[in-house]
């Protein structure tokens, strides 16, 4: 079909432009800025170009993975391999789509260090694509763990006045769940003989080691998702990151934790993933309900936004483990839809943040006198992290949940009683910045919406309410390549079901 | 070639001849001219070295046994021995800037680093426990006294005085157990060894424990360790970087063809020594680090860690865990040059700069050494995609096959422990203030940390050669 690898050049594409800023953007006056500025949104322009290329040629009723590439590296049974499927692709999208935005909502704010700062969001969008399209599983490691090092930059140097004690708590965090998911990866190795990722999804796993390797991956994926009760680096860090930061790490880096439990936990280890899924669901309504109440108490916007992510992170971790296709179904929407509206919601924290440097709740009030646009894209952003019907949030929500209830109705309940406190908390904080009278003196001056803003988040709020009243194109796509993880799901665990039944 | 003297072929130790005949040319030479050759004498001695490694390269494949087998050339010896002499040039070339200063100047220094390669040869090929002992005495003489070389300074002669008289210790603790061992067995040679060692009597084992003993010394791992941190603080940068690289080399090389090949049938009996060590070095080196206010005493305790995480491949007692140990050599030997060459570079109004806090703010003074070493310590920490991380995964990828779980559990989590200590001095490069700006550096050492740091980002790119490379110097041991 394609005679150019065009995985790779998707993958690799914006490494190239990092190296392209280090050649160009010398000096460090405001011209070098000013090149970096560009060379980093021609880069992430061109590189979503190439990834829409994908979509076009993209065969959705193909349940293997296209794009094939392969190539020799570490060993034999250790090579590189790429491609995607109907999974993994929509992810792809995702980041290829979200970087031109975040790129665009650092122009004015990041003022120090700009090429050093458009080269580390470069390499980070090289690793998130790489983690994403890698049938490797140590090819999948090198890009899941090497994220890391841009990120501790990014939130280290041009983060707020806590950025060290959030940066060094989210490196060693998310480091000590991979380590472990790192020792597991090389059981299996030495299980299969290779770590090839579609031959192992065919590898029977001895139900001892599947029991360790779950475990192992879990810590590590539960870290990333984050789960409760691993879930404190994420507030910190999200407090702390400039603003496209916060928006990678909400929009993408958590979802590879979910990622990660759809492309292995689930297709390796089937009867761990079976064996285990009570304590997920435990898990995952405990955050849905905790996260949220802790969420209204806080004082900070960017604090509140991350709690309700780890509260949206357990409808995805319930529905995935539900085993169901309307679960999984769900967690995927649910994925792609957070990763549109929490980072919408994190460009919408920083737009007001950029006029008055605050984060602090509190300090505002009354912005629909001034800021009526922006109220307005707030209010759709809001509505759908509520799960509103006819926002994205909806679909994903209710798919999950229906998913779940065929399995296991208590924790359907317990989250249905999440997304009622989802209301309460979102409400209220758009109530607090938005409504009332603006009395604050500081405020009074205030500016609505610039025309950069609103090109940042004209595509989101486009995308957020079409896939709410028309969810099938993303549906669509991951539907066969879900409906083949439900069906392989279905039958490694009847096994132990009719072994459990007489 | 007929190079035969004494009825010993004496093919295979044609490199150790080379660079022992050079070496004594070059002091010479030095005596002749006095101090105003160091330059000279240097910039031969590392011409020689590198000759030596393709003298090496060229020796006839396969395995060569001189001296009535004590002496072995094999693809591992091969491997070691040339990434041994590339690190004792790699040395010099970086000693080259400290020579230069007037009241320092020293040919010596120079004809005791080849003489200790000399040593490190010897001990690599050593196939029984008298060469041995003389590969080791040999290195480590002249190392007691390029530590102590920068005679004015108290620290100097403190850490050499310190190495010295441990050394001595760890070399009489080595020859007891030798001596046990051949009373117990009736053989000095590896191969008689591994024939009669077969269950392990208990004079064998005592004489395992005295001979593990005195190599731990050498590769510095705990319960060994001690001098580690006072002798690289007190010792000469360029001296300390040459200990942290290539004697650690030789030192592991013959850890692992001892117990590889002489107690090939006693596993089980050196495993849990191995392990223990293994663990007890990483753990001290990833806490002992953390509370290090200068840089030189946290690279101490990175080598006891890193050395740590290299036994345990060597637990393995695996082909798959010699592979890992060979791997890893060669890329901490990379990363902690590259390190120090980064430590020898900091230096401002011509003071060398050595305390963590003196790197504040050197990616805005300095933004391309500040990345170099940024990489360099994310690789020492084991962060994929440096080559670090492909070190660390063979090591523990061996571990896993052998089942040993508990060990690589711990050792995982003691990797992260230590990931916060270059975390630290990462941070204070990159996120505090900017202190005043560090003097110039010089090309040579430019060009080293240049060569070091693109090698720990790029190996990921293509890591065929070597590792090809390694696995085969680790088949040639079993």
């Amino acid at each position: 079909m394609t005679t150019w690898p065009i995985l790779s050049v998707t993958t690799f594409l914006p490494a190239v432009g990092a190296v392209l800023i280090y050649v160009m953007a010398r000096g460090g006056d405001e011209a070098a800025n000013r090149t970096a500025r560009w060379i980093a949104l021609w880069t992430t322009i061109v590189t979503l170009a190439v990834s829409l290329i994908l979509v076009d040629r993209f065969d959705p009723a193909n349940t293997g993975f296209q794009f094939v590439e392969q190539a020799t590296w570490l060993a034999t049974g250790i090579r590189y391999h790429m491609g995607v499927d109907g999974i993994s692709l929509p992810f792809v999208i995702l980041t290829t789509a979200l970087m031109p935005l975040c790129i665009v909502a650092s122009w004015k704010s990041i003022a120090r260090r700009v090429p050093a700062y458009m080269m580390a969001f470069l390499i980070l969008e090289t690793l998130m694509i790489g983690t994403f399209s890698a049938l490797d599983l140590l090819l999948f490691y090198v890009f899941f763990e090497g994220g890391l090092i841009p990120m501790f930059l990014i939130i280290g140097i041009w983060g707020g006045p806590r950025r060290v004690y959030a940066t060094f708590k989210f490196f060693l965090y998310t480091l000590l769940g991979s380590v472990l998911m790192l020792l597991a990866i090389m059981a299996l190795y030495w299980n299969a003989g290779t770590t090839d990722i579609p031959t192992l999804m065919q590898t029977a796993v001895p139900y001892n080691l599947q029991k360790w390797a779950w475990l192992a991956f879990f810590a590590s994926f539960a870290v990333k998702m984050p789960m409760w009760p691993v879930h404190t680096w994420l507030p910190d860090a999200h407090v702390e990151a400039p603003t496209a930061g916060s928006v990678i790490l909400a929009a993408i880096l958590l979802k590879m934790g979910g990622y990660g439990f759809l492309r292995f936990s689930l297709p390796m280890f089937p009867l761990a993933s079976h064996d285990f899924a009570p304590l997920v669901f435990v898990l995952s309504a405990v955050a849905i309900v905790y996260t949220s109440l802790v969420a209204l108490m806080q004082e900070d916007m960017k604090k509140l936004i991350a709690y309700s992510s780890v509260a949206h992170m357990g409808f995805v971790t319930m529905g995935i483990f539900a085993g169901t296709m309307q679960g999984i179904h769900g967690g995927v929407f649910q994925m792609v839809s957070h990763g549109i509206v929490s980072g919408a919601l994190f460009l919408c924290v920083g737009v007001v943040y950029d006029r008055m440097h605050t984060r602090e709740i509190a300090a505002y009030g009354g912005l629909v006198n001034r800021m009526p646009l922006y109220a307005l894209v707030f209010l759709v952003f809001t509505m759908a992290n509520v799960g509103l019907p006819g926002t994205s949030g909806f679909v994903g929500e209710f798919l999950s949940l229906i998913g779940t209830f065929k399995v296991s109705i208590p924790t359907a309940v317990a989250a249905t009683l999440g997304v009622i406190l989802s209301a309460a908390y979102a409400l209220w904080l758009y109530r607090k910045i938005v409504f009332g009278a603006l009395v604050k003196p500081s405020l009074a001056t205030i500016k609505d919406l610039t025309f950069r803003e609103g090109l940042t988040l004209a595509p989101l709020v486009v995308l957020t309410v079409l896939f709410g009243v028309y969810p099938k194109p993303v549906l669509d796509f991951s539907a066969a390549s879900v409906q083949n993880l439900v069906n392989n799901y279905a039958s490694a665990t009847a096994a132990i079901k009719a072994a459990a039944l007489p | 070639m007929m190079v035969e003297a004494a009825g010993y072929q004496l093919l295979p130790v044609l490199p150790e001849i080379v660079l022992a005949i050079a070496a004594m040319v070059l002091l010479l030479i030095g005596a002749w001219c006095g101090q105003r050759a160091a330059g000279l004498v240097t910039g031969l001695a590392i011409c020689a070295l590198i000759g030596t490694g393709v003298i090496e390269y060229l020796l006839p494949g396969g395995r060569l046994t001189t001296f009535g087998g004590s002496f072995i050339v094999d693809e591992f010896a091969r491997f070691l021995k040339i990434l041994a002499l590339l690190g004792s040039a790699a040395t010099l070339v970086l000693s080259r800037e400290f020579l230069e200063d007037q009241s320092r100047r020293m040919f010596e220094f120079a004809i005791l680093v080849m003489l200790s390669t000399v040593g490190m040869m010897v001990l690599i090929s050593a196939a029984d426990l008298i060469m041995l002992y003389l590969g080791l005495e040999l290195m480590s003489l002249a190392l007691y006294v390029v530590a102590a070389s920068n005679r004015d300074n108290v620290k100097s002669t403190e850490a050499g005085l310190k190495y010295f008289v441990l050394g001595a210790l760890a070399s009489g603790m080595l020859l007891y157990g030798a001596s046990l061992i051949y009373g117990f067995t009736g053989t000095v040679s590896f191969a008689g060894i591994a024939a009669a060692a077969k269950s392990g009597s208990i004079g064998v084992v005592f004489g395992i424990v005295f001979l593990l003993a005195g190599l731990c010394f050498k590769v510095s791992v705990v319960p060994f360790h001690m001098w580690t941190p006072d002798v690289y603080e007190g010792a000469p940068t360029p001296v300390t970087a040459f200990f942290a690289s290539a004697p650690k080399i030789a030192a592991m090389a013959v850890f692992t063809r001892v117990v590889l090949t002489a107690f090939s049938g006693v596993v089980a009996e050196w495993q849990q020594i191995v392990v223990f060590v293994a663990i007890a070095s990483m753990a001290l080196g990833s806490f002992g680090a953390i509370g290090q206010r200068n840089i030189k005493r946290l690279m101490a305790y990175s080598s006891i860690g890193h050395m740590g995480f290299a036994l345990v491949g060597l637990a393995a007692g695996t082909v798959e865990g010699a592979q890992g140990v060979v791997l890893y050599l060669v890329i901490y030997t990379v990363m902690t040059f590259g390190a120090f060459t980064v430590i020898l570079a900091m230096s401002r109004n011509g003071q060398a700069l050595e305390q963590i806090s003196d790197f504040a703010g050197l990616s805005r003074t300095n933004p391309l050494l500040a990345f170099f070493f940024a990489m360099l310590l994310f690789s020492l920490a084991g962060i994929p995609p440096l080559a670090g991380f492909f070190a660390k995964f063979y090591v523990f990828s061996a571990a896993i096959k052998a089942g040993l779980f508990a060990l690589s559990v711990i050792g995982v989590i003691t990797s992260v422990v230590g990931a916060f200590y270059y975390l630290n001095v990462i941070k204070v490069m990159y996120f505090d203030e900017r202190a005043e700006a560090t003097d110039a550096v010089h090309l040579e050492l430019r060009s080293i940390v240049a060569a070091t740091a693109l090698f720990n980002m790029l190996f990921f790119a293509y890591p065929g050669p070597l590792v090809s490379a390694a696995t085969a110097a680790a088949k040639s041991l079993f």
